[in-house]
Protein backbone atom coordinates (compact mmCIF):
# COMPACT_ATOMS: atom_id res chain seq x y z
CA UNK A 1 0.00 0.00 0.00
CA UNK A 2 1.91 3.75 -0.93
CA UNK A 3 1.05 5.66 2.31
CA UNK A 4 -1.36 8.57 1.35
CA UNK A 5 -0.53 11.98 2.82
CA UNK A 6 -1.38 15.51 2.43
CA UNK A 7 1.14 16.99 -0.49
CA UNK A 8 2.38 19.59 1.52
CA UNK A 9 3.00 17.06 4.41
CA UNK A 10 6.62 16.12 4.84
CA UNK A 11 5.24 12.37 5.07
CA UNK A 12 6.75 9.36 6.49
CA UNK A 13 9.86 10.30 8.59
CA UNK A 14 11.91 8.17 10.75
CA UNK A 15 13.72 9.72 13.97
CA UNK A 16 17.60 8.91 14.27
CA UNK A 17 19.64 9.19 17.66
CA UNK A 18 23.02 10.19 18.13
CA UNK A 19 25.13 9.29 20.71
CA UNK A 20 27.30 11.44 22.46
CA UNK A 21 30.71 10.20 23.99
CA UNK A 22 32.54 13.13 25.60
CA UNK A 23 31.04 14.58 28.80
CA UNK A 24 29.13 17.39 28.46
CA UNK A 25 28.87 19.76 32.03
CA UNK A 26 25.77 20.48 32.90
CA UNK A 27 24.36 24.03 34.78
CA UNK A 28 24.03 21.84 38.34
CA UNK A 29 27.55 21.26 38.76
CA UNK A 30 27.33 17.47 37.56
CA UNK A 31 28.55 16.11 34.16
CA UNK A 32 26.53 13.48 32.05
CA UNK A 33 29.42 11.40 30.73
CA UNK A 34 27.59 10.05 27.58
CA UNK A 35 24.42 11.19 26.25
CA UNK A 36 22.01 10.63 23.36
CA UNK A 37 19.64 12.68 21.23
CA UNK A 38 16.70 11.16 19.04
CA UNK A 39 15.91 14.07 16.35
CA UNK A 40 13.86 14.05 13.30
CA UNK A 41 15.22 15.96 9.58
CA UNK A 42 12.94 17.25 7.23
CA UNK A 43 13.88 19.05 3.75
CA UNK A 44 17.44 18.50 2.42
CA UNK A 45 21.02 20.28 3.82
CA UNK A 46 22.26 22.45 1.55
CA UNK A 47 26.01 22.53 -0.12
CA UNK A 48 26.55 24.61 1.20
CA UNK A 49 25.05 23.86 5.16
CA UNK A 50 23.59 27.48 5.29
CA UNK A 51 20.07 26.10 5.27
CA UNK A 52 19.24 24.80 8.32
CA UNK A 53 16.70 25.58 10.29
CA UNK A 54 16.26 24.44 14.41
CA UNK A 55 13.54 24.08 16.16
CA UNK A 56 13.34 23.59 19.93
CA UNK A 57 10.30 22.07 21.85
CA UNK A 58 8.02 23.36 24.58
CA UNK A 59 7.42 21.74 27.74
CA UNK A 60 5.59 18.70 26.60
CA UNK A 61 7.29 18.57 22.95
CA UNK A 62 9.19 16.60 21.59
CA UNK A 63 11.36 15.88 18.31
CA UNK A 64 8.25 14.61 15.98
CA UNK A 65 7.54 18.22 14.60
CA UNK A 66 6.37 17.41 11.27
CA UNK A 67 5.41 14.74 8.97
CA UNK A 68 4.11 10.91 10.05
CA UNK A 69 6.09 8.09 11.90
CA UNK A 70 3.52 5.46 10.06
CA UNK A 71 0.88 5.27 7.51
CA UNK A 72 -1.35 4.54 10.65
CA UNK A 73 -0.26 7.86 12.37
CA UNK A 74 -3.61 9.53 13.08
CA UNK A 75 -2.20 13.01 13.81
CA UNK A 76 1.03 14.52 12.16
CA UNK A 77 4.07 16.12 13.96
CA UNK A 78 2.97 18.66 16.84
CA UNK A 79 4.42 21.57 14.88
CA UNK A 80 3.07 20.00 11.41
CA UNK A 81 0.83 23.54 10.49
CA UNK A 82 3.96 25.22 10.04
CA UNK A 83 6.71 23.08 8.76
CA UNK A 84 6.23 21.18 5.21
CA UNK A 85 6.53 21.76 2.11
CA UNK A 86 5.39 25.13 0.95
CA UNK A 87 4.51 26.12 4.83
CA UNK A 88 5.94 28.81 6.70
CA UNK A 89 8.74 27.05 7.19
CA UNK A 90 9.46 25.60 3.91
CA UNK A 91 11.21 22.15 3.55
CA UNK A 92 11.79 22.69 0.25
CA UNK A 93 14.08 25.53 1.14
CA UNK A 94 15.01 24.52 4.56
CA UNK A 95 16.94 21.60 6.02
CA UNK A 96 14.95 21.42 9.60
CA UNK A 97 16.27 19.72 12.93
CA UNK A 98 14.12 18.79 15.26
CA UNK A 99 14.77 16.80 18.78
CA UNK A 100 14.08 15.92 21.87
CA UNK A 101 16.23 17.76 24.88
CA UNK A 102 17.72 16.07 27.17
CA UNK A 103 15.67 14.76 30.11
CA UNK A 104 12.84 14.20 28.15
CA UNK A 105 11.03 10.97 27.59
CA UNK A 106 10.91 10.45 23.79
CA UNK A 107 14.09 8.88 23.07
CA UNK A 108 16.67 11.47 24.48
CA UNK A 109 18.49 10.23 27.86
CA UNK A 110 16.53 11.36 30.23
CA UNK A 111 15.32 10.23 33.65
CA UNK A 112 14.29 6.89 32.46
CA UNK A 113 17.83 5.87 30.92
CA UNK A 114 20.20 3.69 32.67
CA UNK A 115 22.95 5.72 34.71
CA UNK A 116 25.90 4.16 33.62
CA UNK A 117 27.75 4.41 36.69
CA UNK A 118 24.68 2.77 38.84
CA UNK A 119 23.52 0.61 36.58
CA UNK A 120 19.96 1.32 37.60
CA UNK A 121 17.75 3.79 36.32
CA UNK A 122 18.50 7.43 36.38
CA UNK A 123 15.24 8.45 37.82
CA UNK A 124 15.20 11.65 40.76
CA UNK A 125 18.65 11.64 40.38
CA UNK A 126 18.48 12.76 36.37
CA UNK A 127 20.40 15.66 37.10
CA UNK A 128 17.75 19.27 36.65
CA UNK A 129 18.32 20.53 33.18
CA UNK A 130 18.72 24.07 32.32
CA UNK A 131 17.87 25.94 29.11
CA UNK A 132 21.55 26.48 28.55
CA UNK A 133 22.38 22.99 29.09
CA UNK A 134 20.19 22.10 26.27
CA UNK A 135 21.40 24.70 23.77
CA UNK A 136 25.06 23.29 24.84
CA UNK A 137 23.91 19.72 24.23
CA UNK A 138 21.82 20.97 20.31
CA UNK A 139 25.33 22.64 19.53
CA UNK A 140 27.39 19.38 19.79
CA UNK A 141 24.34 17.67 17.43
CA UNK A 142 24.54 20.65 15.18
CA UNK A 143 28.27 19.60 15.12
CA UNK A 144 27.79 16.45 14.43
CA UNK A 145 25.23 17.71 11.48
CA UNK A 146 27.53 19.38 10.16
CA UNK A 147 26.15 22.78 10.72
CA UNK A 148 28.06 25.62 11.27
CA UNK A 149 25.62 28.27 11.49
CA UNK A 150 22.31 27.88 11.84
CA UNK A 151 19.92 30.06 9.14
CA UNK A 152 17.44 30.42 11.74
CA UNK A 153 16.74 28.99 15.55
CA UNK A 154 13.14 28.75 16.13
CA UNK A 155 10.67 27.81 19.19
CA UNK A 156 7.78 28.71 21.07
CA UNK A 157 6.76 29.06 24.28
CA UNK A 158 10.21 27.31 26.36
CA UNK A 159 11.33 26.47 23.17
CA UNK A 160 11.56 30.21 22.46
CA UNK A 161 14.01 30.42 25.29
CA UNK A 162 16.14 27.81 23.85
CA UNK A 163 16.22 30.02 20.55
CA UNK A 164 17.12 33.65 23.17
CA UNK A 165 19.46 31.24 24.41
CA UNK A 166 21.54 30.23 21.64
CA UNK A 167 21.42 33.91 20.40
CA UNK A 168 23.58 34.98 23.95
CA UNK A 169 25.85 31.58 23.73
CA UNK A 170 26.35 31.22 20.11
CA UNK A 171 25.52 34.14 18.44
CA UNK A 172 28.25 33.37 15.86
CA UNK A 173 25.87 30.19 15.05
CA UNK A 174 22.48 32.03 14.79
CA UNK A 175 21.59 33.76 11.13
CA UNK A 176 18.17 34.45 13.24
CA UNK A 177 16.24 34.06 15.68
CA UNK A 178 12.21 33.43 16.40
CA UNK A 179 10.77 33.24 19.67
CA UNK A 180 7.54 32.91 19.47
CA UNK A 181 5.14 32.95 22.40
CA UNK A 182 7.83 33.22 25.33
CA UNK A 183 9.15 35.53 27.84
CA UNK A 184 12.70 36.20 29.18
CA UNK A 185 11.96 34.82 32.45
CA UNK A 186 8.70 33.33 34.42
CA UNK A 187 6.56 35.19 36.40
CA UNK A 188 6.07 34.41 40.06
CA UNK A 189 2.53 33.46 39.02
CA UNK A 190 3.86 31.10 36.36
CA UNK A 191 6.32 29.60 38.76
CA UNK A 192 3.29 29.53 41.03
CA UNK A 193 1.16 27.12 38.39
CA UNK A 194 4.70 25.40 37.67
CA UNK A 195 4.58 24.42 41.56
CA UNK A 196 1.47 23.18 42.01
CA UNK A 197 1.70 21.05 38.75
CA UNK A 198 5.10 19.35 40.88
CA UNK A 199 3.00 19.11 43.73
CA UNK A 200 0.36 17.21 41.93
CA UNK A 201 3.11 14.71 41.13
CA UNK A 202 5.23 14.33 44.06
CA UNK A 203 1.85 13.80 46.49
CA UNK A 204 0.78 11.43 44.32
CA UNK A 205 1.60 7.85 46.55
CA UNK A 206 2.67 5.99 43.21
CA UNK A 207 5.18 8.68 42.39
CA UNK A 208 7.71 6.60 45.00
CA UNK A 209 9.84 9.87 45.52
CA UNK A 210 10.75 9.46 41.60
CA UNK A 211 11.72 5.50 41.64
CA UNK A 212 7.95 4.66 40.23
CA UNK A 213 9.66 2.82 37.70
CA UNK A 214 11.16 0.35 39.85
CA UNK A 215 8.25 0.24 41.83
CA UNK A 216 6.80 -1.06 38.23
CA UNK A 217 3.87 2.05 39.08
CA UNK A 218 3.10 5.15 37.02
CA UNK A 219 2.04 8.22 39.37
CA UNK A 220 -0.81 9.04 36.79
CA UNK A 221 -3.23 11.17 39.14
CA UNK A 222 -0.34 13.67 39.71
CA UNK A 223 0.55 13.75 35.85
CA UNK A 224 -3.36 13.74 34.78
CA UNK A 225 -3.70 16.90 37.79
CA UNK A 226 -0.54 18.54 36.74
CA UNK A 227 -1.63 18.45 32.95
CA UNK A 228 -5.33 19.66 33.36
CA UNK A 229 -3.41 22.57 35.14
CA UNK A 230 -1.10 23.36 32.51
CA UNK A 231 -4.02 23.05 29.93
CA UNK A 232 -5.93 25.88 31.37
CA UNK A 233 -2.86 27.99 31.30
CA UNK A 234 -2.72 27.02 27.54
CA UNK A 235 -6.10 28.19 26.66
CA UNK A 236 -7.53 31.68 27.04
CA UNK A 237 -10.75 32.60 28.94
CA UNK A 238 -12.36 32.81 25.52
CA UNK A 239 -11.41 29.86 23.51
CA UNK A 240 -12.76 27.31 26.85
CA UNK A 241 -15.83 29.50 26.52
CA UNK A 242 -16.78 28.92 23.03
CA UNK A 243 -15.43 25.11 23.24
CA UNK A 244 -17.61 24.24 26.12
CA UNK A 245 -19.46 27.45 27.71
CA UNK A 246 -21.47 25.88 30.25
CA UNK A 247 -22.53 22.99 28.11
CA UNK A 248 -23.46 19.96 30.36
CA UNK A 249 -23.02 16.28 29.55
CA UNK A 250 -26.45 15.25 30.43
CA UNK A 251 -29.74 17.34 30.30
CA UNK A 252 -29.80 17.51 34.19
CA UNK A 253 -27.70 18.93 36.87
CA UNK A 254 -26.96 15.63 39.42
CA UNK A 255 -26.30 17.32 42.25
CA UNK A 256 -22.92 15.16 42.48
CA UNK A 257 -19.51 15.39 41.83
CA UNK A 258 -19.02 13.06 38.88
CA UNK A 259 -18.28 14.97 35.75
CA UNK A 260 -21.14 16.93 34.52
CA UNK A 261 -19.80 20.40 32.89
CA UNK A 262 -17.81 19.34 29.22
CA UNK A 263 -15.17 21.55 29.97
CA UNK A 264 -14.81 18.73 33.29
CA UNK A 265 -14.76 16.25 30.70
CA UNK A 266 -11.99 17.63 28.55
CA UNK A 267 -9.84 18.49 30.95
CA UNK A 268 -10.00 14.90 32.98
CA UNK A 269 -9.57 13.23 29.13
CA UNK A 270 -6.55 16.06 28.55
CA UNK A 271 -5.17 14.91 31.63
CA UNK A 272 -5.98 10.99 31.33
CA UNK A 273 -4.37 11.01 27.78
CA UNK A 274 -1.42 12.67 29.16
CA UNK A 275 -0.30 10.48 32.21
CA UNK A 276 -0.10 7.52 30.16
CA UNK A 277 2.47 9.01 27.38
CA UNK A 278 4.00 11.25 29.38
CA UNK A 279 7.16 10.77 32.23
CA UNK A 280 6.05 12.21 35.51
CA UNK A 281 10.35 12.91 36.43
CA UNK A 282 10.67 14.57 32.91
CA UNK A 283 7.42 16.79 33.83
CA UNK A 284 9.14 17.81 36.94
CA UNK A 285 12.42 18.24 35.15
CA UNK A 286 11.07 20.45 32.62
CA UNK A 287 9.07 22.57 34.90
CA UNK A 288 12.21 23.09 36.30
CA UNK A 289 14.17 24.22 33.74
CA UNK A 290 11.17 26.58 32.47
CA UNK A 291 11.42 28.34 36.59
CA UNK A 292 15.39 29.23 36.21
CA UNK A 293 15.84 30.13 32.94
CA UNK A 294 16.54 34.07 33.62
CA UNK A 295 19.17 35.49 31.16
CA UNK A 296 19.61 38.58 33.05
CA UNK A 297 19.68 37.23 36.17
CA UNK A 298 23.32 36.79 36.10
CA UNK A 299 23.41 40.41 34.79
CA UNK A 300 21.84 42.25 37.84
CA UNK A 301 18.77 42.11 36.25
CA UNK A 302 19.60 43.93 33.36
CA UNK A 303 18.36 41.57 30.01
CA UNK A 304 19.84 44.44 27.39
CA UNK A 305 23.35 43.34 29.17
CA UNK A 306 22.91 39.87 28.89
CA UNK A 307 21.68 40.49 25.36
CA UNK A 308 24.84 42.05 24.53
CA UNK A 309 26.40 39.46 22.54
CA UNK A 310 23.35 38.75 20.55
CA UNK A 311 24.86 39.08 16.68
CA UNK A 312 21.03 38.18 14.61
CA UNK A 313 17.71 40.05 13.87
CA UNK A 314 15.47 38.94 16.22
CA UNK A 315 11.73 37.69 15.41
CA UNK A 316 9.63 38.08 18.30
CA UNK A 317 5.39 37.19 17.96
CA UNK A 318 3.25 37.06 21.15
CA UNK A 319 -0.31 36.22 20.85
CA UNK A 320 -3.05 38.76 21.98
CA UNK A 321 -5.28 36.27 24.59
CA UNK A 322 -2.02 34.13 25.77
CA UNK A 323 -2.18 34.94 29.48
CA UNK A 324 0.59 32.05 30.45
CA UNK A 325 2.98 34.46 28.63
CA UNK A 326 1.37 37.66 27.81
CA UNK A 327 2.08 39.92 25.36
CA UNK A 328 3.87 41.93 27.97
CA UNK A 329 6.53 39.64 28.63
CA UNK A 330 7.63 39.57 25.17
CA UNK A 331 7.67 42.93 25.06
CA UNK A 332 10.12 43.07 27.98
CA UNK A 333 12.28 41.17 25.35
CA UNK A 334 11.56 43.79 22.84
CA UNK A 335 12.52 46.52 25.14
CA UNK A 336 15.69 45.04 26.09
CA UNK A 337 16.76 44.24 22.34
CA UNK A 338 16.37 47.66 21.35
CA UNK A 339 17.91 49.05 24.50
CA UNK A 340 21.05 46.61 23.17
CA UNK A 341 20.57 48.20 19.70
CA UNK A 342 19.74 44.51 18.22
CA UNK A 343 18.10 44.04 15.42
CA UNK A 344 14.74 43.19 16.27
CA UNK A 345 10.70 42.89 14.52
CA UNK A 346 7.65 42.36 17.06
CA UNK A 347 4.10 41.36 16.38
CA UNK A 348 1.41 40.70 18.49
CA UNK A 349 -1.16 39.17 16.68
CA UNK A 350 -4.41 38.48 17.08
CA UNK A 351 -5.88 35.37 17.73
CA UNK A 352 -8.29 33.84 20.48
CA UNK A 353 -6.97 30.53 21.41
CA UNK A 354 -4.47 31.76 24.56
CA UNK A 355 -0.70 30.70 24.45
CA UNK A 356 -1.83 27.11 22.35
CA UNK A 357 -2.44 30.03 19.62
CA UNK A 358 1.38 29.32 18.64
CA UNK A 359 0.42 25.77 17.32
CA UNK A 360 -2.35 26.84 15.62
CA UNK A 361 -3.10 27.73 11.97
CA UNK A 362 -3.94 31.56 11.95
CA UNK A 363 -3.60 33.92 8.85
CA UNK A 364 -1.96 37.14 10.29
CA UNK A 365 0.68 34.48 12.50
CA UNK A 366 1.57 32.95 9.18
CA UNK A 367 1.74 35.74 6.69
CA UNK A 368 4.73 37.49 9.63
CA UNK A 369 6.40 34.47 10.15
CA UNK A 370 6.33 33.48 6.64
CA UNK A 371 7.75 36.57 5.44
CA UNK A 372 10.32 36.45 7.83
CA UNK A 373 11.57 32.95 6.70
CA UNK A 374 11.07 34.10 2.96
CA UNK A 375 13.88 37.33 3.87
CA UNK A 376 16.17 34.19 5.08
CA UNK A 377 15.69 32.04 2.10
CA UNK A 378 16.26 34.98 -0.18
CA UNK A 379 19.29 36.20 2.33
CA UNK A 380 20.19 32.69 1.66
CA UNK A 381 19.90 32.82 -2.54
CA UNK A 382 21.81 35.68 -2.80
CA UNK A 383 24.84 35.17 -0.96
CA UNK A 384 25.25 32.14 -2.41
CA UNK A 385 24.82 34.17 -6.49
CA UNK A 386 27.01 36.87 -5.30
CA UNK A 387 29.74 33.90 -4.31
CA UNK A 388 29.15 32.58 -7.48
CA UNK A 389 30.46 35.37 -9.52
CA UNK A 390 33.12 35.93 -7.03
CA UNK A 391 34.54 32.21 -8.10
CA UNK B 1 8.60 56.02 -4.21
CA UNK B 2 5.61 58.49 -3.10
CA UNK B 3 6.41 61.93 -3.26
CA UNK B 4 7.14 62.81 0.37
CA UNK B 5 9.04 60.00 1.16
CA UNK B 6 11.54 60.50 -1.99
CA UNK B 7 12.27 64.07 -0.21
CA UNK B 8 12.69 62.74 2.93
CA UNK B 9 14.89 60.22 1.80
CA UNK B 10 17.14 62.86 0.16
CA UNK B 11 17.08 64.86 4.07
CA UNK B 12 18.04 61.61 6.02
CA UNK B 13 21.98 61.77 6.39
CA UNK B 14 24.12 58.49 5.72
CA UNK B 15 24.48 56.43 8.53
CA UNK B 16 22.02 57.71 10.30
CA UNK B 17 19.77 55.67 12.65
CA UNK B 18 16.19 56.57 12.51
CA UNK B 19 12.93 55.83 13.67
CA UNK B 20 10.00 55.49 11.03
CA UNK B 21 6.51 56.24 12.58
CA UNK B 22 3.89 54.87 10.84
CA UNK B 23 6.51 52.87 8.68
CA UNK B 24 4.07 51.19 6.05
CA UNK B 25 5.31 49.07 3.69
CA UNK B 26 8.82 49.65 4.77
CA UNK B 27 10.07 51.22 1.57
CA UNK B 28 11.60 54.04 3.38
CA UNK B 29 13.77 52.00 5.90
CA UNK B 30 14.67 49.92 2.84
CA UNK B 31 15.45 52.41 0.45
CA UNK B 32 17.63 54.02 3.16
CA UNK B 33 19.36 51.13 4.58
CA UNK B 34 20.13 49.83 0.82
CA UNK B 35 21.82 53.03 -0.37
CA UNK B 36 22.48 54.97 2.47
CA UNK B 37 23.39 52.58 5.01
CA UNK B 38 21.23 53.44 7.28
CA UNK B 39 19.78 51.40 10.22
CA UNK B 40 16.67 51.91 12.15
CA UNK B 41 13.58 50.60 12.55
CA UNK B 42 9.73 50.99 11.84
CA UNK B 43 6.61 50.95 13.84
CA UNK B 44 3.08 50.33 12.34
CA UNK B 45 0.24 48.82 12.95
CA UNK B 46 -0.93 47.43 9.71
CA UNK B 47 -0.38 43.64 9.39
CA UNK B 48 -0.16 44.07 5.77
CA UNK B 49 2.10 46.57 6.32
CA UNK B 50 4.16 44.65 9.06
CA UNK B 51 4.22 41.73 6.81
CA UNK B 52 5.76 43.66 4.00
CA UNK B 53 8.35 45.31 6.30
CA UNK B 54 9.54 41.55 7.42
CA UNK B 55 10.06 40.22 3.82
CA UNK B 56 12.14 43.50 2.95
CA UNK B 57 14.18 42.52 5.83
CA UNK B 58 13.31 46.26 7.48
CA UNK B 59 13.24 46.01 11.36
CA UNK B 60 9.44 46.52 12.31
CA UNK B 61 7.56 46.91 15.47
CA UNK B 62 3.94 46.29 16.44
CA UNK B 63 2.67 49.51 18.55
CA UNK B 64 0.59 51.68 18.61
CA UNK B 65 1.82 55.36 18.05
CA UNK B 66 -0.76 57.04 20.81
CA UNK B 67 0.57 54.20 23.39
CA UNK B 68 3.95 56.74 23.30
CA UNK B 69 7.49 55.61 22.68
CA UNK B 70 8.42 54.38 26.15
CA UNK B 71 10.27 51.36 24.69
CA UNK B 72 12.60 53.89 23.67
CA UNK B 73 15.11 55.53 25.39
CA UNK B 74 16.83 59.18 25.18
CA UNK B 75 18.36 60.13 22.12
CA UNK B 76 17.85 56.37 21.25
CA UNK B 77 18.21 57.51 17.33
CA UNK B 78 19.59 59.95 15.42
CA UNK B 79 16.14 61.10 13.14
CA UNK B 80 12.75 60.53 14.03
CA UNK B 81 10.65 60.03 10.53
CA UNK B 82 6.50 60.29 10.27
CA UNK B 83 4.86 60.54 7.37
CA UNK B 84 0.52 60.68 7.15
CA UNK B 85 0.78 60.18 11.11
CA UNK B 86 0.42 63.24 12.58
CA UNK B 87 -2.95 63.64 11.91
CA UNK B 88 -4.19 60.55 13.30
CA UNK B 89 -3.00 60.64 16.86
CA UNK B 90 -4.61 61.43 20.12
CA UNK B 91 -2.16 63.98 21.26
CA UNK B 92 0.01 65.19 17.90
CA UNK B 93 1.66 67.71 20.75
CA UNK B 94 2.56 65.39 22.66
CA UNK B 95 3.74 62.91 20.65
CA UNK B 96 6.20 65.97 19.12
CA UNK B 97 7.64 65.93 22.73
CA UNK B 98 8.58 62.62 22.66
CA UNK B 99 9.97 61.84 18.93
CA UNK B 100 12.36 65.13 20.42
CA UNK B 101 12.78 62.97 23.20
CA UNK B 102 14.24 59.75 21.01
CA UNK B 103 15.78 61.99 18.39
CA UNK B 104 17.30 65.56 18.39
CA UNK B 105 15.84 65.55 14.79
CA UNK B 106 12.60 64.96 13.17
CA UNK B 107 10.72 65.05 10.00
CA UNK B 108 7.71 65.27 9.67
CA UNK B 109 4.76 65.17 6.54
CA UNK B 110 1.44 65.53 6.86
CA UNK B 111 -1.46 66.94 4.68
CA UNK B 112 -2.04 70.74 4.18
CA UNK B 113 -5.66 71.41 5.46
CA UNK B 114 -5.18 74.91 4.37
CA UNK B 115 -4.64 73.68 0.60
CA UNK B 116 -6.53 75.67 -1.99
CA UNK B 117 -8.40 72.84 -3.20
CA UNK B 118 -10.07 72.26 0.51
CA UNK B 119 -10.53 75.95 0.77
CA UNK B 120 -12.75 75.75 -2.28
CA UNK B 121 -14.31 72.16 -1.19
CA UNK B 122 -15.53 74.29 2.70
CA UNK B 123 -15.81 77.31 0.95
CA UNK B 124 -18.17 76.19 -2.41
CA UNK B 125 -19.63 72.94 -1.10
CA UNK B 126 -20.29 73.85 2.49
CA UNK B 127 -18.80 70.28 3.03
CA UNK B 128 -15.63 68.82 5.15
CA UNK B 129 -13.20 68.12 2.11
CA UNK B 130 -12.63 65.37 0.22
CA UNK B 131 -9.60 64.65 -1.29
CA UNK B 132 -6.58 62.60 -2.72
CA UNK B 133 -4.90 63.66 0.51
CA UNK B 134 -7.99 63.54 2.48
CA UNK B 135 -10.24 60.36 1.19
CA UNK B 136 -12.08 59.94 4.10
CA UNK B 137 -15.69 61.40 4.93
CA UNK B 138 -16.11 63.05 8.00
CA UNK B 139 -17.39 60.27 10.40
CA UNK B 140 -14.83 57.41 9.61
CA UNK B 141 -11.62 59.18 9.04
CA UNK B 142 -8.91 58.31 11.16
CA UNK B 143 -7.42 61.67 10.57
CA UNK B 144 -8.70 63.43 13.99
CA UNK B 145 -6.25 66.06 13.88
CA UNK B 146 -5.73 68.09 10.73
CA UNK B 147 -3.99 70.98 10.84
CA UNK B 148 -2.20 72.85 8.52
CA UNK B 149 1.29 73.92 7.06
CA UNK B 150 0.99 77.38 9.37
CA UNK B 151 -0.64 76.00 12.46
CA UNK B 152 2.43 73.19 12.51
CA UNK B 153 4.79 75.97 12.40
CA UNK B 154 3.23 78.06 15.08
CA UNK B 155 3.20 74.92 16.88
CA UNK B 156 7.02 73.98 16.93
CA UNK B 157 7.46 77.84 17.68
CA UNK B 158 5.53 77.35 20.65
CA UNK B 159 7.10 74.55 22.56
CA UNK B 160 10.95 76.37 21.40
CA UNK B 161 11.07 73.87 18.24
CA UNK B 162 13.95 74.94 15.78
CA UNK B 163 12.44 74.15 11.75
CA UNK B 164 15.64 73.78 9.89
CA UNK B 165 13.64 72.66 6.91
CA UNK B 166 10.20 72.73 5.28
CA UNK B 167 8.73 71.98 2.43
CA UNK B 168 5.25 71.14 0.68
CA UNK B 169 4.49 68.76 -1.69
CA UNK B 170 2.33 66.76 -4.02
CA UNK B 171 2.56 64.88 -7.79
CA UNK B 172 1.26 68.26 -9.73
CA UNK B 173 2.84 71.04 -7.41
CA UNK B 174 6.51 69.67 -6.15
CA UNK B 175 9.19 72.46 -6.75
CA UNK B 176 6.27 75.22 -8.27
CA UNK B 177 7.15 78.79 -7.51
CA UNK B 178 3.88 78.59 -6.03
CA UNK B 179 3.83 76.64 -3.61
CA UNK B 180 7.51 77.76 -2.65
CA UNK B 181 5.83 81.08 -1.89
CA UNK B 182 2.96 80.29 -0.82
CA UNK B 183 2.97 76.99 0.79
CA UNK B 184 0.21 77.27 3.17
CA UNK B 185 -1.79 77.69 0.31
CA UNK B 186 -0.59 75.24 -3.00
CA UNK B 187 0.83 72.49 -0.82
CA UNK B 188 -1.25 69.29 -0.38
CA UNK B 189 1.57 67.76 1.46
CA UNK B 190 3.27 69.63 4.31
CA UNK B 191 6.73 68.19 5.32
CA UNK B 192 8.87 69.89 8.24
CA UNK B 193 12.34 69.08 9.47
CA UNK B 194 12.42 70.20 13.13
CA UNK B 195 15.15 69.72 15.84
CA UNK B 196 15.55 70.12 19.56
CA UNK B 197 15.25 73.76 21.01
CA UNK B 198 16.04 76.94 19.94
Amino acid sequence: MTASFPSDSVGLVTPQTATFESPLALACGKTLERFELIYETYGELNAERSNAVLICHALSGHHHAAGYHDVEERKPGWWDAYIGPGKVIDTNRFFVVSLNNLGGCHGSTGPASLNPETGREWGPTFPVMTVADWVHSQARLADRLGIECFAAVVGGSLGGMQAMQWTIAYPERVANAAVIAATPRLSAQNIAFNEVARQAIRSDPDFHDGWYAEQEAIPKLGLKLARMIGHITYLSEHSMGSRFGRDLRSDQLNFGYDVEFQVESYLRHQGDTFSTRFDANTYLLMTKALDYFDPAGQHGGDLAAALAPVACPFLVVSFTTDWRFAPARSRELVTALLRAGKSVSYVNVDSPHGHDAFLLPNDQYEAVFGSFMQRIHDDIERRHSSTGEHR
Amino acid sequence: MRADLELIYDWVPADARILDLGCGDGTLLAALAKHKNVTGYGLEIDPDGIAACLGKGVNVLEQDLDDGLDNFVDDACDLVVMTQALQALRRPDTMLDEMLRVAPECIIAFPNFAYWKHRLHLTFRGRMPVSRSLPHAWYDTPNIHLSTFQDFANLCRAKGITIVDQAVGSADHEGHWSSRWWPNLFGETAIFRVRRGR
